[in-house]
């Protein structure tokens, strides 16, 4: 861990290593980014042949939670920040688009505006409130947010309340909108994508570069002059964002909102996803969203023909099964399923 | 009347701010003193609650009740501590954060494996259940004897924090964990002893919420939110900040539930009413939390 004057040149050299392998072997990640973003291409084409609509469905549903734990990593692998209330930003994009289609606003860019504008400027109140503080006292008011936020949506009672609102129609680009499942399919992908690339130059930027140093070592980066507060602010807003999207097009996917889009354990959910994966990688949280996405979905519809009808006790009660994979993933991983088949972890 | 409903409200708020901070005490205690994150206190709340009403359903005592669900609560914190939080003392927040999360997935569903999906409920002993009069209100005296069991454990606390040796060396891990260490303090044993004992106050707020509360699977989170935000405003490790915290979430929140429905029933329709006074009531509680922590991020006692 060398912080340093040299983090540029050592950053360059990295990228022509990088460069180079690229044009002659093929290193495993981006060998691994591959094989995962053609697969995720590739599934509305596999889904005319087997498993139908519904395999476009738990696709998108893991393209957007992976869209949001890219967002969640930016703060929590590159920030080293654990916020426990990303669910509220999810939350926040979906109610945006909920509450305007019932006002009659259908127009796409208009969701995307007041989402965008409303979650920007809360994670800007919020984060520079619960940036002040550090560690533990960070996780837990960050939690509390998030659930003040569960609480004031329960409340919306002209929007559902508890019940949640069914949202009658989808985001409408001008003669386009997205109520067709393939083409939901792919602009999430693509937006995936797209924020993926994104997070790959950003954290190289020296944006990014702050960042992580300031991750490794607050105290020398202040001293060396950088106003550290205002570099993880402005990451807590962005990773914010990336949230809010993953909630509008989480909107457009189920056609419903409900306060339990914003539940604590959405939070958590996204951690798993990340750590999963891993930390401080940009394929590790898509990585993390897709294997944890289809346990779940496996786990609670479990149809292997256990003896002693083991098959109904584990899918009715899927949860404690993944409680206890939780529990072994805190304690056995230390770099997340990709950020192993890398071999390097967020290294300065 | 209204004398009458303000000092009941009062005391129910005292004492929910009692059952807050058997919670808080123990919790920050491991907060403190490990600097262990450990979001399932709230599953030991429940399975406090369970194990009671299942002892009760066997015996119809509640003596043995609550003995089996505090007895029964600490054992349950001393088995996941020896097999899973001693392995993350020395990790990072975010493993311990996953893993007391994973537990709290599963505790969830064990209750509901052993007890089945449906809340389970339990009666008022005998001896507390005729209401007696309050300035004019018929009262459960039970809440009564709630607060006097949480103030006799806050003293029986403060004795042990501030008059034993025992107190004296939980002290000394919390301010300087490495120091204690390396006097010869046996460290193992001690965070043993700490987990245990926040889980048996754990479990001792969930026997004595069981009779007035439905027991069900997932009814520790919305108390483990609100013990976080009081020991976050307290400061992390102090027993006094939970105490004090503890007692003001406790009353605002029962105090807000109950009357800014009747004054902002004169301005909006009746139900709508009940819902934006139970958000502001929520909201008050973490606007505190923000401007304690705004002002001073170690929190008040710290």
């Amino acid at each position: 861990m060398t912080i340093s004057l040299h983090l540029n040149e050592q950053e360059r050299t990295a990228a022509a290593t990088g460069r180079a392998a690229r044009l002659g072997r093929m290193q495993p990640r981006h060998a691994a980014a591959l094989v995962l973003f053609a697969a995720l291409a590739a599934v509305p084409f596999i889904a005319t042949f087997a498993g139908g609509p519904y395999l476009v469905t738990i696709a998108s549903r893991i393209v957007i939670m992976a869209l949001a734990a890219i967002g969640l990593n930016l703060v929590l692998g590159y920030g080293g920040l654990v916020s426990f209330g990303h669910a509220l930003y999810i939350g926040l994009g979906a109610y945006a688009v909920g509450i305007a289609t019932q006002h009659g606003l259908d127009n796409g860019l208009a969701h995307i505006a007041i989402a965008l504008g409303a979650g920007g400027l809360l994670a800007l109140v919020l984060g520079a409130i619960s940036l002040r503080t550090s560690g533990m006292a960070f996780i837990m008011i960050t939690l509390a947010f998030a659930q003040m936020a569960y609480v004031s949506a329960v409340s919306l009672r002209g929007y559902g309340g508890e019940d949640g609102l069914q949202i009658a129609g989808s985001s409408r680009f001008g003669p386009f909108d997205l109520s067709n499942a393939t083409v939901l399919y792919y602009v999430a992908f693509v937006l995936l994508a797209a924020v993926a690339l994104l997070t790959s130059r950003l954290v190289v930027s020296r944006f990014g570069m702050v960042l992580r140093a300031t991750k490794f070592n607050e105290q020398r980066m202040v001293a060396l002059g950088f106003k550290t507060f205002r570099f993880k602010l402005i990451a807590y807003v962005i990773s914010a964002m990336i949230c809010v999207i993953a909630g509008i097009l989480q909107a457009n996917l189920t056609h419903f909102v409900s306060p339990a889009y914003m539940q604590w354990t959405v939070s958590g959910e996204l951690i798993v996803m990340v750590v999963l994966g891993g930390m401080a990688t940009v394929i590790g949280p898509i990585v993390g969203a897709v294997v944890l996405l289809l346990i779940e979905d496996q786990l609670s519809g479990i149809d292997l023909g256990l003896p002693g009808g083991a098959d109904a006790f584990v899918s009715a009660h899927w949860l404690a099964f993944l409680g206890l994979f939780i529990v072994a993933t805190a304690l056995v991983m230390k770099r997340g399923l990709y950020g192993t088949l890398v071999g390097e972890g967020d290294k300065l | 009347m209204t004398t009458a409903l303000v000092i009941a409200q009062l005391v129910n708020g005292v004492q929910f701010g009692v059952l807050l901070f058997l919670m808080s005490a123990g919790l920050t205690l491991v907060l403190g003193i490990m600097n262990c994150i450990n979001l399932m206190h709230g599953s030991l709340y429940m399975m406090g609650a369970y194990l009671a009403a299942a002892a009760y359903g066997q015996t119809h005592s509640f003596l043995i009740a609550a003995a089996a669900g505090v007895l029964g609560t600490m054992m349950v914190g001393v088995v996941v501590e020896r097999l899973v939080m001693s392995r993350l003392y020395s990790r990072s927040h975010l493993d311990q954060v996953l893993a007391t999360f994973g537990l709290i997935l599963f505790f969830n569903e064990v209750v509901r494996i052993v007890w089945g999906p449906a809340a389970l409920s339990m009666e008022m002993p005998r001896l507390f259940a005729q209401p007696i009069d309050l300035v004019g209100l018929p009262y459960p005296p039970y809440r009564f004897a709630v607060l006097g069991v949480g103030v006799l454990v806050a003293g029986a606390l403060y004795l042990l924090i501030h008059k034993t040796r025992t107190g004296i060396v939980i002290r000394a891990a919390s301010a300087n964990p490495a120091m204690t260490r390396s006097l010869g303090v046996n460290v193992k044993l001690l965070n043993m002893l700490v987990f245990g004992l926040g889980a048996a106050l754990a479990g001792l707020a969930g026997v004595m919420a069981s009779p007035i509360v439905a027991i069900q699977s997932g009814m520790g989170e919305p108390i483990l939110i609100l013990t976080l935000v009081i020991i976050v405003t307290g400061g992390i490790g102090s027993v006094r900040g939970a105490f004090y915290g503890a007692l003001i979430v406790g009353v605002v929140d029962t105090v807000g539930r109950t009357f800014l429905p009747m004054l902002l029933r004169q301005l909006l329709e009746h139900s709508y009413a009940q819902a934006v006074s139970a958000t502001i009531t929520s909201m008050s509680i973490y606007v505190l939390m923000a401007i304690v922590l705004a002002v001073r991020p170690q929190g008040l006692f710290r």
